[in-house]
């Protein structure tokens, strides 16, 4: 009987074949955790008896959602990770290496055909790299960490096959918007998303990792994007589902005709075209987070904001997504286009994606951001509204001081 | 189910489908070890009497997709601080119904309830039953799969790994 890719990945790991709906034990490749899932894991790590991490190498953990920290609290938590840390000999990165999901696949703690198990829902991101990643909450962590393995149901598989190539202006950021609104915020609660089709072919890495990263805005337990096309720069064995492999729902969309896409508060599935939104006045930009920090967003803002200056009444945040990306940016002069436009910098890492510092909303503001929710409260205050958009379209906002249609900016 | 408790009789709190985590519990709260901090939070974006009218023992009640957004896993433990035995919903976000087991905050499925604000719950956990005493309906919740049974009935995954070192199915 043929099988999709995360069957395929899941049957190697336990050594015998397994499908759907079977329950396994497996042992996984890596694992991580944050500031925000970290201490509770390191905590319920301990209460579980566990003294050795089951491959130091295999463990990391990194300070992004709180970095530097904010407060004393925050900071003894971060001690409390760094202690651990050098205890187990094992990876921590500092504040302002990056984010988790951008620095696990910078350092190669993930690559294709791996099991990946990460403390934070944006894990299915290294489906990107034809991996099964999925996000738990700290005490799995704690037991994975201790025992190198992890119980699953083998998930069904949704297909989502997009034919077509994007318009030029129009973003894999605005593919996977208008695929969350398709598929809303349930419908792919424990299953796994196959991305396939033309449209994904042409993506590069830093896109396709915008693609699997909102697979969780779909509520899939992993999402993973057909290795056609995916270029590293090692060798790997693609891992492609069998031609009779079984799903238990297929889409087919054309996408060749698709517009910018604008996610409304507040909920990611709703989701319409930009024409709808334009003319919103906005307050505050923000171009970062692991959906869409990257180099190439940055660039695309910068191709935009070049030469020009950001609307007097709105502000713009910028959090690259590593210290790797802020490297290349400046020397590209991405940075200092950035900079000149108006924009303001901080530290790489998840900024105020999640409302814990650098750039909390006022009451009744209008925020235009290019990370991945927008649920209410998201960004510390539940009095402000929060669009998703592609980062072109963030940029081509804080230009004009309202929701604009980044097209022409960019044609 | 060992020395837990498996019969709650108490009061219903019900709201509505897609309830987030960002709503059960913000995320600039999460970041601390002191979880009875956590209880005065909860659910504060949705509804910001909750945490004052909540009883010890209360059963929280809600729609589809329920813990939907992150992985955090303070936010079952701020309902489990704030007094709450049992959490149903007609399906739930997979990663909060792990962290809800591995906690030992008991969760039941239950796909078509109609249970209303304020209606007096009998649930049993070891049958899988939830009766709405007010209007007299009994549901049956879906069935967990069997390893999620053991670690809620060892009171949680820390607890179970303690006693058995590693999983077994
Ligand atoms: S950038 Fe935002 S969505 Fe991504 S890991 Fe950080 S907090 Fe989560």
């Amino acid at each position: 009987m043929g099988q999709t890719i995360s069957e395929k990945i899941l049957s190697k790991h336990v050594g015998k074949k397994v499908y759907a709906g079977e329950l396994v034990i497996t042992p996984v490749d890596g694992v991580m955790a944050t500031d925000t899932t970290g201490p509770l894991t390191l905590k319920a790590f301990k209460a579980m008896g566990g003294t050795k991490v089951f491959d130091p190498k295999k463990c990391a953990l990194i300070i992004d959602h709180a970095a530097p920290s904010p407060n004393e609290r925050i900071a003894n938590l971060h001690k409390m990770m760094r202690d651990f840390a050098k205890e187990q000999e094992m990876r921590l990165f500092e504040i302002g290496e990056g984010i988790c999901h951008q620095v696990m696949v910078e350092h190669q703690y993930v690559k294709p055909g791996h099991i990946f198990i990460g403390a934070d829902s944006h894990t299915p991101t290294y489906g990107a790299l034809n991996a099964f990643a999925c996000g738990v909450g700290s005490t799995d962590l704690a037991a994975t960490m201790m025992t190198g393995k992890i119980w699953l149901k083998v998930p069904q598989t949704i297909k989502i096959n997009c034919s077509g190539k994007l318009q030029d202006g129009v973003t894999a950021k605005d593919l996977i918007l208008f695929l969350v609104g398709k598929v809303t915020v349930s419908g792919a609660t424990y299953q796994t998303i196959e991305f396939c089709g033309e449209a994904f072919e042409s993506l590069s890495l830093a896109s396709r990792m915008t693609i699997a990263n909102m697979s969780s805005e779909m509520g899939a337990k992993t999402g993973i994007v057909h290795p056609k096309g995916l270029e590293l720069d090692y060798d790997y064995e693609a891992i492609t589902p069998d031609a009779d492999a079984k799903y238990i729902r297929t889409f087919d969309f054309d996408v060749s005709g698709l517009e910018p896409q604008i996610s409304a508060p507040e909920s990611p599935d709703n989701v319409h075209n930009i024409s709808s939104y334009e003319g919103t006045k906005i307050n505050y930009a923000f171009i970062g987070t692991c959906c869409n920090g990257r180099l190439e967003d940055l660039d695309i803002a910068a191709a935009i904001l070049k030469g020009r200056k950001i609307h007097p009444d709105v502000r713009m945040v910028i959090a690259p997504a590593s210290q790797s990306v802020l490297l290349d940016a400046i020397s590209n002069g991405t940075m200092s286009t950035l900079i000149e436009a108006g924009a303001s910098l901080i530290t790489s890492g998840c900024g105020p994606c999640v409302g814990t510092h650098q750039g909390v909303p006022a009451d009744g503001e209008v925020v235009i951001s290019a990370a991945n929710r927008n649920f209410r409260g998201r960004m510390g205050n539940p009095k402000s509204n929060i669009y998703l958009g592609a980062p072109s379209t963030v940029a081509a906002s804080a230009l004009e001081g309202y929701i604009v249609n980044p097209k022409k900016y960019l044609l | 189910m060992g020395d837990t408790i498996t019969q709650i009789k108490a009061k219903a709190h019900v709201y509505g489908d897609h309830i987030d985590t960002d709503r059960i519990i913000p995320g600039k709260y999460t970041k601390t070890l002191d979880l009875s901090s956590l209880a005065a939070h909860v659910l504060e974006d949705l509804d910001p009497n909750f945490n004052k009218i909540v009883q010890q023992g209360d059963i929280l009640v809600a729609g589809v997709n329920f813990g939907c957004g992150s992985s955090r896993e303070q936010a079952p433990l701020a309902l489990k601080q704030a007094g709450v035995s049992v959490v149903i919903a007609k399906d739930f976000a997979r990663i909060f119904f792990r962290n809800a087991i591995n906690i030992g905050l008991p969760v039941l499925e239950i796909a078509d309830h109609s249970i209303e604000k304020g209606a007096q719950l009998e649930v049993d956990l070891k049958e899988g039953t939830v009766t709405d005493l007010d209007a007299n309906i009994t549901y049956k919740a879906t069935k967990l799969p069997a390893i999620m049974i053991d670690i809620l009935s060892e009171g949680g995954l820390v607890n179970y790994l303690t006693k058995h070192g590693n999983y077994s199915l």
